[in-house]
Protein backbone atom coordinates (compact mmCIF):
# COMPACT_ATOMS: atom_id res chain seq x y z
CA UNK A 1 0.00 0.00 0.00
CA UNK A 2 1.07 3.52 -0.74
CA UNK A 3 2.51 5.22 2.35
CA UNK A 4 0.27 8.24 2.01
CA UNK A 5 -2.87 6.11 1.67
CA UNK A 6 -1.81 4.22 4.78
CA UNK A 7 -1.36 7.44 6.73
CA UNK A 8 -4.79 8.66 5.64
CA UNK A 9 -6.38 5.39 6.77
CA UNK A 10 -4.45 5.58 10.02
CA UNK A 11 -5.64 9.12 10.66
CA UNK A 12 -9.20 7.98 10.08
CA UNK A 13 -8.72 5.05 12.44
CA UNK A 14 -7.36 7.40 15.10
CA UNK A 15 -10.75 9.10 15.30
CA UNK A 16 -12.27 5.86 16.65
CA UNK A 17 -10.98 7.05 20.02
CA UNK A 18 -13.78 9.62 19.96
CA UNK A 19 -16.28 6.82 20.72
CA UNK A 20 -14.74 6.27 24.12
CA UNK A 21 -14.45 9.98 24.80
CA UNK A 22 -18.10 10.48 23.90
CA UNK A 23 -19.08 7.80 26.38
CA UNK A 24 -16.84 9.39 29.00
CA UNK A 25 -18.13 12.93 28.65
CA UNK A 26 -21.71 11.68 28.47
CA UNK A 27 -21.10 9.76 31.68
CA UNK A 28 -19.73 12.81 33.46
CA UNK A 29 -22.60 15.14 32.61
CA UNK A 30 -25.27 12.45 32.76
CA UNK A 31 -24.22 11.55 36.27
CA UNK A 32 -23.99 15.24 37.15
CA UNK A 33 -27.60 15.73 36.06
CA UNK A 34 -28.95 12.61 37.76
CA UNK A 35 -27.01 13.38 40.93
CA UNK A 36 -27.90 17.05 40.77
CA UNK A 37 -31.61 16.32 40.50
CA UNK A 38 -31.42 14.24 43.65
CA UNK A 39 -29.47 16.81 45.61
CA UNK A 40 -29.42 20.20 43.85
CA UNK A 41 -27.71 21.93 46.76
CA UNK A 42 -24.56 19.85 46.24
CA UNK A 43 -24.14 20.85 42.59
CA UNK A 44 -22.08 24.05 43.04
CA UNK A 45 -19.61 22.18 45.22
CA UNK A 46 -18.81 19.59 42.58
CA UNK A 47 -18.76 21.83 39.49
CA UNK A 48 -14.98 22.19 39.77
CA UNK A 49 -14.53 18.45 39.78
CA UNK A 50 -16.97 18.09 36.90
CA UNK A 51 -15.03 20.48 34.71
CA UNK A 52 -11.76 18.90 35.75
CA UNK A 53 -13.11 15.51 34.72
CA UNK A 54 -14.49 16.97 31.52
CA UNK A 55 -11.17 18.55 30.62
CA UNK A 56 -9.24 15.37 31.44
CA UNK A 57 -11.61 13.30 29.29
CA UNK A 58 -11.58 15.80 26.48
CA UNK A 59 -7.80 15.71 26.49
CA UNK A 60 -7.97 12.02 25.52
CA UNK A 61 -9.81 13.04 22.35
CA UNK A 62 -7.09 15.55 21.66
CA UNK A 63 -4.38 12.91 22.08
CA UNK A 64 -6.18 11.01 19.31
CA UNK A 65 -6.36 14.19 17.25
CA UNK A 66 -2.64 14.64 17.80
CA UNK A 67 -1.97 11.15 16.46
CA UNK A 68 -4.19 11.87 13.47
CA UNK A 69 -2.38 15.14 12.74
CA UNK A 70 1.00 13.46 13.09
CA UNK A 71 -0.06 10.75 10.66
CA UNK A 72 -1.43 13.29 8.19
CA UNK A 73 1.40 15.79 8.18
CA UNK A 74 4.51 13.85 9.19
CA UNK A 75 4.31 10.69 7.06
CA UNK B 1 -4.90 36.39 6.26
CA UNK B 2 -6.83 35.95 3.02
CA UNK B 3 -4.00 34.03 1.40
CA UNK B 4 -3.62 31.62 4.32
CA UNK B 5 -4.95 28.31 3.08
CA UNK B 6 -3.60 25.90 5.65
CA UNK B 7 -5.46 25.95 8.97
CA UNK B 8 -2.09 25.37 10.61
CA UNK B 9 -0.56 28.54 9.19
CA UNK B 10 -1.54 30.49 12.31
CA UNK B 11 0.97 28.46 14.34
CA UNK B 12 4.01 29.34 12.22
CA UNK B 13 6.76 31.11 14.12
CA UNK B 14 8.31 34.16 12.46
CA UNK B 15 11.49 35.92 13.50
CA UNK B 16 10.84 39.54 14.40
CA UNK B 17 14.33 40.46 15.61
CA UNK B 18 16.86 37.86 14.39
CA UNK B 19 19.47 37.23 17.09
CA UNK B 20 22.24 34.70 16.75
CA UNK B 21 24.42 33.80 19.72
CA UNK B 22 27.32 31.53 18.79
CA UNK B 23 25.35 29.58 16.18
CA UNK B 24 22.31 29.21 18.42
CA UNK B 25 19.18 30.88 17.10
CA UNK B 26 17.70 32.93 19.95
CA UNK B 27 15.69 35.28 17.75
CA UNK B 28 12.88 37.34 19.18
CA UNK B 29 9.87 35.67 17.56
CA UNK B 30 6.15 36.35 17.46
CA UNK B 31 5.78 33.66 20.15
CA UNK B 32 8.23 35.50 22.39
CA UNK B 33 6.46 38.78 21.67
CA UNK B 34 3.17 37.24 22.76
CA UNK B 35 4.66 35.94 25.99
CA UNK B 36 6.14 39.37 26.73
CA UNK B 37 2.71 40.93 26.13
CA UNK B 38 1.16 38.35 28.46
CA UNK B 39 3.61 39.03 31.26
CA UNK B 40 3.22 42.79 30.79
CA UNK B 41 -0.59 42.51 30.78
CA UNK B 42 -0.68 40.40 33.95
CA UNK B 43 1.76 42.69 35.72
CA UNK B 44 -0.17 45.78 34.65
CA UNK B 45 -3.51 44.31 35.76
CA UNK B 46 -2.14 43.25 39.13
CA UNK B 47 -0.29 46.47 39.93
CA UNK B 48 -3.13 48.69 38.72
CA UNK B 49 -5.67 46.57 40.55
CA UNK B 50 -4.08 46.84 43.97
CA UNK B 51 -2.89 50.43 43.60
CA UNK B 52 -6.07 51.94 45.11
CA UNK B 53 -6.30 49.44 48.00
CA UNK B 54 -9.90 50.52 48.48
CA UNK B 55 -11.99 48.90 51.19
CA UNK B 56 -14.83 48.72 48.69
CA UNK B 57 -13.02 47.53 45.57
CA UNK B 58 -13.59 49.00 42.15
CA UNK B 59 -13.98 46.88 39.04
CA UNK B 60 -10.29 46.19 38.38
CA UNK B 61 -9.47 45.61 42.03
CA UNK B 62 -12.47 43.30 42.25
CA UNK B 63 -11.24 41.26 39.30
CA UNK B 64 -7.76 41.01 40.82
CA UNK B 65 -9.16 39.97 44.18
CA UNK B 66 -11.40 37.36 42.55
CA UNK B 67 -8.45 35.90 40.68
CA UNK B 68 -6.41 35.83 43.88
CA UNK B 69 -9.18 34.19 45.89
CA UNK B 70 -9.90 31.70 43.14
CA UNK B 71 -6.32 30.43 43.09
CA UNK B 72 -5.92 30.71 46.86
CA UNK B 73 -8.99 28.52 47.37
CA UNK B 74 -7.73 26.08 44.77
CA UNK B 75 -4.38 25.76 46.54
CA UNK B 76 -6.04 25.48 49.94
CA UNK B 77 -8.57 22.84 48.82
CA UNK B 78 -6.02 20.68 47.04
CA UNK B 79 -2.82 21.05 49.02
CA UNK B 80 -4.09 22.17 52.42
CA UNK B 81 -1.87 23.83 54.95
CA UNK B 82 1.48 22.95 53.43
CA UNK B 83 0.54 24.69 50.20
CA UNK B 84 0.90 28.31 51.22
CA UNK B 85 4.57 28.71 50.18
CA UNK B 86 3.78 27.48 46.67
CA UNK B 87 0.85 29.81 46.09
CA UNK B 88 2.84 32.51 44.23
CA UNK B 89 4.17 29.94 41.79
CA UNK B 90 0.74 28.44 41.09
CA UNK B 91 -0.80 31.88 40.80
CA UNK B 92 1.77 33.04 38.24
CA UNK B 93 1.43 29.79 36.35
CA UNK B 94 -2.36 30.12 36.24
CA UNK B 95 -2.36 33.77 35.21
CA UNK B 96 0.31 33.23 32.57
CA UNK B 97 -1.51 30.32 30.94
CA UNK B 98 -4.89 32.06 31.22
CA UNK B 99 -3.66 35.25 29.61
CA UNK B 100 -1.67 33.40 26.95
CA UNK B 101 -4.77 31.39 26.05
CA UNK B 102 -7.01 34.44 26.03
CA UNK B 103 -4.51 36.47 24.01
CA UNK B 104 -4.62 33.69 21.45
CA UNK B 105 -8.35 34.32 21.05
CA UNK B 106 -7.67 37.85 19.78
CA UNK B 107 -7.89 37.71 15.97
CA UNK B 108 -4.54 37.80 14.12
CA UNK B 109 -2.63 37.24 17.35
CA UNK B 110 -0.54 34.22 18.22
CA UNK B 111 -1.18 31.54 20.83
CA UNK B 112 2.12 30.83 22.52
CA UNK B 113 0.60 27.95 24.51
CA UNK B 114 -0.18 26.15 21.22
CA UNK B 115 3.48 25.15 21.01
CA UNK B 116 4.59 22.12 22.94
CA UNK B 117 7.99 23.65 23.62
CA UNK B 118 6.30 26.33 25.76
CA UNK B 119 3.89 24.02 27.57
CA UNK B 120 6.50 21.32 28.06
CA UNK B 121 8.89 23.83 29.59
CA UNK B 122 6.23 24.74 32.15
CA UNK B 123 5.28 21.11 32.78
CA UNK B 124 8.94 20.15 33.16
CA UNK B 125 9.46 22.90 35.73
CA UNK B 126 6.42 21.64 37.65
CA UNK B 127 7.61 18.03 37.45
CA UNK B 128 11.20 18.72 38.51
CA UNK B 129 10.04 21.13 41.21
CA UNK B 130 7.53 18.67 42.66
CA UNK B 131 10.06 15.85 42.64
CA UNK B 132 12.68 18.03 44.36
CA UNK B 133 10.14 19.15 46.98
CA UNK B 134 9.12 15.54 47.58
CA UNK B 135 12.68 14.36 48.15
CA UNK B 136 13.54 17.44 50.22
CA UNK B 137 10.56 16.88 52.52
CA UNK B 138 10.57 13.12 52.87
CA UNK B 139 14.07 12.09 51.85
CA UNK B 140 14.19 8.62 50.36
CA UNK B 141 10.79 8.02 51.96
CA UNK B 142 9.34 9.83 48.97
CA UNK B 143 9.91 6.60 47.02
CA UNK B 144 7.04 5.10 49.06
CA UNK B 145 4.80 7.10 46.72
CA UNK B 146 5.36 4.34 44.20
CA UNK B 147 4.34 1.57 46.62
CA UNK B 148 0.56 1.56 47.11
CA UNK B 149 -0.42 0.48 50.60
CA UNK B 150 -2.65 -2.52 51.34
CA UNK B 151 -1.61 -4.45 48.26
CA UNK B 152 -0.54 -8.13 48.24
CA UNK B 153 3.24 -8.44 47.97
CA UNK B 154 2.94 -10.60 44.88
CA UNK B 155 1.30 -7.72 43.02
CA UNK B 156 3.91 -5.15 44.04
CA UNK B 157 6.46 -5.59 41.21
CA UNK B 158 3.75 -4.91 38.65
CA UNK B 159 2.12 -2.03 40.54
CA UNK B 160 5.39 -0.25 41.31
CA UNK B 161 6.24 -0.23 37.62
CA UNK B 162 2.79 1.12 36.75
CA UNK B 163 3.01 3.82 39.43
CA UNK B 164 6.48 4.75 38.25
CA UNK B 165 5.34 5.08 34.64
CA UNK B 166 2.28 7.09 35.62
CA UNK B 167 4.54 9.39 37.61
CA UNK B 168 7.04 9.83 34.81
CA UNK B 169 4.33 10.41 32.20
CA UNK B 170 2.98 13.41 34.14
CA UNK B 171 4.98 16.15 32.42
CA UNK B 172 4.06 14.74 29.02
CA UNK B 173 0.34 14.47 29.71
CA UNK B 174 0.31 17.88 31.41
CA UNK B 175 1.98 19.62 28.48
CA UNK B 176 0.26 17.71 25.68
CA UNK B 177 -3.16 18.39 27.21
CA UNK B 178 -2.70 22.16 27.10
CA UNK B 179 -0.93 22.27 23.77
CA UNK B 180 -3.34 19.87 22.04
CA UNK B 181 -6.40 21.73 23.35
CA UNK B 182 -5.11 25.04 22.07
CA UNK B 183 -3.92 23.67 18.74
CA UNK B 184 -7.09 21.68 18.13
CA UNK B 185 -9.40 24.54 19.06
CA UNK B 186 -7.70 27.11 16.88
CA UNK B 187 -7.38 24.67 13.98
CA UNK B 188 -11.09 23.89 14.25
CA UNK B 189 -11.95 27.60 14.22
CA UNK B 190 -9.85 28.07 11.10
CA UNK B 191 -11.38 25.07 9.36
CA UNK B 192 -14.91 26.35 9.97
CA UNK B 193 -13.86 29.86 8.93
CA UNK B 194 -12.68 28.24 5.69
CA UNK B 195 -16.17 26.77 5.23
CA UNK B 196 -17.63 30.27 5.55
CA UNK B 197 -15.46 31.45 2.66
CA UNK B 198 -16.05 28.43 0.46
CA UNK B 199 -19.85 28.42 0.93
CA UNK B 200 -20.04 32.07 -0.01
CA UNK B 201 -22.68 34.67 0.83
CA UNK B 202 -25.65 32.32 0.51
CA UNK B 203 -24.59 29.26 2.48
CA UNK B 204 -21.89 30.75 4.68
CA UNK B 205 -24.19 31.83 7.47
CA UNK B 206 -24.52 28.40 9.04
CA UNK B 207 -20.78 27.84 9.58
CA UNK B 208 -20.44 31.50 10.60
CA UNK B 209 -22.95 30.96 13.40
CA UNK B 210 -21.02 27.84 14.34
CA UNK B 211 -17.75 29.80 14.44
CA UNK B 212 -19.34 32.32 16.81
CA UNK B 213 -20.50 29.50 19.10
CA UNK B 214 -17.08 27.84 18.87
CA UNK B 215 -15.37 31.09 19.81
CA UNK B 216 -17.43 31.15 22.99
CA UNK B 217 -16.48 27.53 23.66
CA UNK B 218 -12.82 28.33 23.02
CA UNK B 219 -12.87 31.13 25.58
CA UNK B 220 -14.33 28.65 28.07
CA UNK B 221 -11.61 26.13 27.12
CA UNK B 222 -8.94 28.82 27.49
CA UNK B 223 -10.03 29.34 31.09
CA UNK B 224 -10.63 25.64 31.74
CA UNK B 225 -7.19 24.57 30.56
CA UNK B 226 -5.47 27.16 32.73
CA UNK B 227 -7.58 25.88 35.63
CA UNK B 228 -6.79 22.24 34.88
CA UNK B 229 -3.06 22.93 34.58
CA UNK B 230 -3.07 24.75 37.93
CA UNK B 231 -5.25 22.13 39.66
CA UNK B 232 -3.09 19.26 38.45
CA UNK B 233 -0.01 21.12 39.64
CA UNK B 234 -1.72 21.45 43.04
CA UNK B 235 -2.55 17.73 43.07
CA UNK B 236 1.04 16.79 42.23
CA UNK B 237 2.24 19.19 44.92
CA UNK B 238 -0.13 17.56 47.38
CA UNK B 239 1.46 14.20 46.61
CA UNK B 240 4.89 15.66 47.26
CA UNK B 241 3.96 17.57 50.42
CA UNK B 242 1.67 15.10 52.15
CA UNK B 243 2.14 11.68 50.51
CA UNK B 244 -1.35 10.27 50.82
CA UNK B 245 -0.55 6.85 49.45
Amino acid sequence: MDAQAASLIGAGLATIALAGVGVGIGNIFGNLISGGLRNPSAVPKIMGNVFLGFALTEAIALFALLIALLLLFKF
Amino acid sequence: MAEAHSPLEQFFIHRIVPIDVGGVDVSFTNSALCMVIVVAAVTLLMTQGIRARALVPGRVQSAVEMAYEFVANMVHDNVGHGGKPYFPFIFSLFMFILFANLLGMVPFSFTSTSHIVVTFAMAAVVFVGVTVIGFARHGLGYLKLFVPSGVPVAMLPLLVVIELISYLIRPISLSVRLFANMTAGHTMLKVFAGFVISLGVLGGWAPLAFVVALTGLEILIAFLQAYVFAVLTCIYLNDAVHMHH
